[in-house]
């Protein structure tokens, strides 16, 4: 078994307890939920697009450390990113939490990435992929403007 | 540390670390605490010994063959319903109907009970206090026959409120389902009083004992239960089984709920003739090796005593309240006057999915989310919660491990 510092390394708990950009944009061009029903977490993920550009994104809900922080970070990297930044960031993420072939993204985009390698720890933790996950599925229900929930199960 | 008030043999009589020996997951796993038998038990090496027996020595479809290992395999497919006969002391093995597990006896009773003797405007009655599986069959047959579904709230201990259920009680009831002991939070609820009650109003009454059954002694003809329900593998006994006690007349009354092969006495395509209880309900090949590996794990309670349990509950579950309360921010969920073998709790600033991560990096299993009973978290004011219950193998040196994994927790996301 791994340490669970892998896991829990200090920007995650520090994400966890003091989260990022958790609010509610009153203004979100577009906004989804996510649930995982599973352990009954809850996120919203605000987003207001200037053109395909995020303008600001922020999130509110409760969930464990890892959903927070992975929320908190998703917030932190994407602001002013494309919408296409924005989903091959979450492609490579994805594939490096579930054992994927990542791929290469451009430099710019490469350093994002790297801000979100501390949540790959949830790899050897295959109950805890979902909580990593769940606030992307909302950003990418959000874009999609469905404005519904998205469910993990 | 408690070493102090620490006995190796607990009041019930048993040793359980002692016992331990006889579950070989124990061996395979050194170090293990566990501490989730609330969502399956572990086995003793007796009931997977007897499970493998039976399939290397007697194994044959039952009720059908004429030669002898099927007549063996019968003899004990039916001496494992009369083993669960004398656990719940039924007056007949003909009571004793055979499921999958609690979840498909209340479905059964819903579906078949149910839809042949209720009605629009008839209702049923169940707590805020239950487990998904004996909310949602009732929802269902709301939904399609249009009974009302009413539901007794707890008090602020988190027990049953007598008062008001006694209060929802009326002509229109007909059906009260109620849970033994609360699988979220222990509560044990005061099923004497709830049956008494219930009868007296001429509703029938269904008790799902998933928790109550590896517990407690359970004695249907002295609680006068119309239906009582729980799973094998909760009760130290093999998955895919379980047990479905209804009073003869009932189930006689009753129409068929399944249909195929060993329900029947006589089929033509015009019509079908059923058996009687309880093969009626059990159609197609059941679940032999379950139902005898079922009877396995009752001589195994039976031999330890189910007095014996039920003081080593007791006394484990005070023990762990004791020990659990004194820890800083933990908030243990009420559980009305008495809570037996669970132990629900919030651990404040500590997520319960991050809490039971790391506590498994300390072998210490346990349950974390919201443990299949989201209306009553709900109306405790918690949408998850980490749940330790007990087993006959557990002992308070888990409940120091526990404690102990805790403090560690509570240490590593301390704001």
């Amino acid at each position: 078994m791994m340490d669970l510092r892998e896991l829990y390394q200090d920007i995650i708990l520090d994400h966890g307890r003091h989260p990022r950009n958790f609010r509610k944009i009153e203004q979100a061009t577009h906004f989804a939920h996510g649930h995982n029903p599973l352990c009954g977490d809850r996120v919203t993920v605000y987003l207001s697009l200037g053109g395909d550009r995020i303008a600001d994104v922020a999130f509110q809900g409760r969930g464990c450390a890892i959903s927070t922080a992975a929320a908190s970070l998703m917030t932190e990297v994407l602001k002013g990113k494309t919408i296409d930044e924005a989903r091959a960031l979450f492609a490579q993420f994805h594939a490096r939490v579930t054992g994927g072939e990542p791929g290469v993204l451009p430099e710019p985009l490469a350093e994002d990435a790297e801000r979100l390698e501390p949540l790959t720890g949830v790899k050897a933790y295959p109950a805890r992929v979902k909580c990593a996950t769940l606030s992307w599925h909302a950003l990418e229900a959000a874009l999609q403007g469905d404005g519904g929930t998205v469910k993990t199960e | 540390m408690m070493t102090a008030s620490r006995r190796s043999v607990c009041p019930g009589g048993f040793d359980s670390r002692q016992l331990r020996h006889e579950f070989p997951i124990f061996t395979n796993n050194p170090g293990l605490v566990f501490l989730d038998s609330g969502a399956s038990a572990q086995k003793p090496a007796s009931v997977i010994d007897c499970v493998a027996d039976y399939y290397r020595t007697d194994y044959a479809n039952v009720h059908r063959g004429v030669y002898r290992l099927s007549a063996r395999s019968t003899e004990l497919f039916e001496e494992a319903r009369e083993k669960v006969r004398r656990f719940l002391n039924a007056a007949e093995a003909s009571e004793i109907v055979f499921v999958r597990g609690a979840t498909e006896a209340i479905n059964l009773v819903s579906q078949s009970w149910g839809a042949a003797f209720l009605k629009a405007g008839d209702e049923v009655l169940i707590s805020e206090l239950e487990h998904h599986s004996n909310i949602v069959p009732w929802q269902m047959l709301r939904d399609s026959l249009g009974i009302g579904l009413v539901v007794a709230p707890i008090d602020a201990t988190g027990g049953l409120d007598l008062a008001k259920f006694e209060a929802l009680l009326s002509p229109r009831t007909r059906l009260v389902a109620l849970t033994h002991i609360a699988n979220a939070t222990g509560a044990l609820v005061p099923i004497e009083t709830v049956i008494r009650l219930a009868h007296r109003q001429g509703a029938k009454v269904l008790i799902d004992g998933c928790q109550a059954a590896p517990r407690l002694p359970v004695d249907v003809q002295a609680l006068g239960c119309d239906f009582y329900a729980f799973s094998g593998h909760k009760t130290y006994g093999p998955t895919g089984i379980g047990v479905l006690y209804g009073r003869r007349e009932l189930l006689s009354a009753m129409p068929p709920w399944q249909g195929g092969g060993e329900m029947i006495l006589n089929v033509t395509f015009e019509k079908t003739e059923f058996q009687d209880p309880p093969h009626r309900f059990e159609a197609g090949t059941p679940d032999i090796s379950g139902a005898i590996g079922l009877g396995a794990a009752i001589d195994f309670i039976e031999a330890l005593g189910r007095g014996s349990i039920l003081e080593h509950e007791e006394a484990l579950t005070g023990y762990g309240v004791d020990r659990l309360s004194r820890i800083s921010g933990l908030q243990l969920l009420g559980a009305g006057q008495r809570r037996l073998g669970i132990l629900s709790f919030d651990l404040e600033g500590v997520h319960p999915h991050d809490l039971a991560q790391v506590l498994d990096q300390h072998h210490v299993a346990v349950r974390a989310g919201h443990h299949c009973a989201q209306p009553l978290l709900e109306s405790l004011g918690y949408p998850a919660t980490t749940r330790a219950s007990l087993g006959v193998y557990n002992d308070e040196r888990d409940i120091d491990r526990l404690a102990e994994a805790i403090e560690t927790a509570r240490e590593m996301f301390r704001r």
